[in-house]
């Protein structure tokens, strides 16, 4: 029993220390990635996120400069704290780094790469392109663009 | 004096015949009033299964989109925006929905609007009604404050898209609002619901916040994109938090109802059955003493 004790601290103190070397506690980086359907990432502590924004693709790590962003269609790269990545197609949306160094990723729709057909997005490509050729007023044109550019988008995310 | 005594005297000789035939009468009608009690309970029953079901698609819908909606405030709070004091304009979004039959939600929605349209300063804030219900319990009394309703909202989930259209009503509707909120139910158990409100704010409102000077890079151009946005994905958030609570509430209303019938029922067939007992008595009275008299 003693010595079950005696483990537990240990790994009790091992845990404390870990945190200790990473990153100060306050200064975690808590990633929140939520799309309309499906939650992602809910506060969780991530080493570092790249995001494609309106002014240009950006790295977020801990401690970045409090900024909001307007997300373009793009991948979203998600490196966690053990090292995995996950690489995740967001359609539109927003981001948000707080000066407490949290970080809000809302996308408007997003689905994990692997999710992600070549074929289906070569048909919606031509479609949107043709969509976009026979657009009759400004605002159809506008909505045939963003489609065109998103379909683009995710043929480059899926066969790159 | 006579004349008009006399249709009195027929009157009464009417409900005497009335009263006369009303055993078999309200044993009729017993049993009529009975068969529909136990239709409605059969309704209420099956509505209760069906909320009950699209209830825990809606609870599963919203633990999805609860770090969404936190997320959209978050900048709000962090960035200490605050509402403008020189615009009083107000814009006051009730969500509710287009179906009834489940309690207070939307009467509650409304209740907080209404008391905020009944206090000082009311003239400069306008309403917009997602969902019928709260436009026909605004519309009546605060009509001219209504600014535009959505309807068909209910039927099916919440979409993105639906709040999608919301948003664009919202921000083509030209009413510059300085600030406003967003008024809904949020869901707290299958029990329990509570009106709570999102922020809305004006871009001068967010531009002139004094923690805005902590962000980085931003331009108008980017603050009025990420505004659209965080307005569509918190109406997004607050139609999920409404429609759970509208389902949970549905269910719990629903069961209430099939237990009350189902009471009725019980005091309808006891009433039933004892007119139909003396019904018999008073039948067999009658032979028996005819009997008798023959003797």
């Amino acid at each position: 029993m003693a010595f079950r004790g005696v483990l537990r601290n240990v790994a009790r103190r091992l845990q404390v220390r870990s945190y200790a070397s990473d990153v100060a506690k306050g200064d975690d980086m808590a990633l929140t990635f939520a799309a309309g359907n499906k939650v992602f990432y809910d506060k969780v502590v991530v080493k570092q996120v790249d995001v494609p924004s309106l002014s240009g693709a950006f790295g977020i790590l801990p401690k970045h400069v409090p900024t909001l962003a307007v997300l373009r269609p793009g991948v979203v790269t998600v490196i966690e704290n053990d090292g995995k990545t996950s690489k995740i197609f967001v359609s539109s949306g927003t981001v948000t780094v707080n000066d407490d160094s949290s970080v809000q990723v809302l996308a408007e729709e997003a689905h994990p790469l692997e999710n992600l057909d070549r074929g289906a997005a070569q048909e919606s490509l031509s479609k949107a392109q043709s969509e976009f050729n026979s657009a009759a007023n400004e605002k159809a044109k506008a909505e045939a663009a963003i489609a065109v550019e998103v379909a683009e988008e995710i043929l480059k995310a899926a066969s790159g | 004096m006579l004349g008009r005594a006399a249709p009195g005297v027929c009157q009464v000789v009417a409900v005497a015949n009335q009263q006369q035939n009303r055993n078999m009468a309200t044993l009729k009608a017993i049993s009529i009033r009975l068969k529909s009690v136990k239709n409605i309970q059969k309704i209420t029953q099956s509505m209760k299964m069906v909320s009950a079901a699209k209830y825990t698609r809606a609870e599963r819908d919203l633990k999805a989109a609860r770090p969404y909606g936190e997320g959209a405030v978050q900048f709000y709070e962090r960035a200490e925006v605050a509402a403008p004091e020189d615009d009083p304009k107000q814009l006051y979004i009730a969500m509710t929905s287009d179906r009834g039959l489940c309690g207070a939600v939307h009467t509650g929605v409304s209740k907080v609007i209404r008391t905020r349209l009944q206090e000082p300063g009311a003239e400069n804030i306008k309403v917009i009604c997602v969902g019928d219900k709260s436009r026909g319990i605004l519309q009546r009394l605060y009509g001219k404050h209504i600014i535009s309703v959505c309807n068909e909202i209910g039927r099916l989930p919440p979409t993105f898209n639906d709040a999608c259209k919301i948003a664009g009503a919202i921000l083509t509707s030209d009413y510059e609002f300085g600030s406003g909120k967003i008024v809904y139910n949020k869901f707290r158990s299958v029990v329990s619901y509570q009106q709570s409100d999102l922020p809305l704010f004006s871009q001068k409102a967010v531009e002139s916040a004094p923690k805005l000077a902590t962000y980085d890079s931003l331009d108008a151009d980017v603050i009025q994109s990420y505004m659209e946005f965080s307005l569509a994905s918190m109406l997004f958030y607050a139609l999920k938090e409404g429609a759970c609570s509208e389902q949970s509430s549905r269910m719990t209303a629903m069961d209430n109802a099939s237990k009350n019938a189902g009471e009725m029922i019980d005091k309808l067939t006891l009433t039933f059955n004892r007119t139909r007992q003396a019904v018999i008595t008073r039948e067999l009275i009658e032979i028996i003493s005819g009997a008798a008299a023959l003797d």
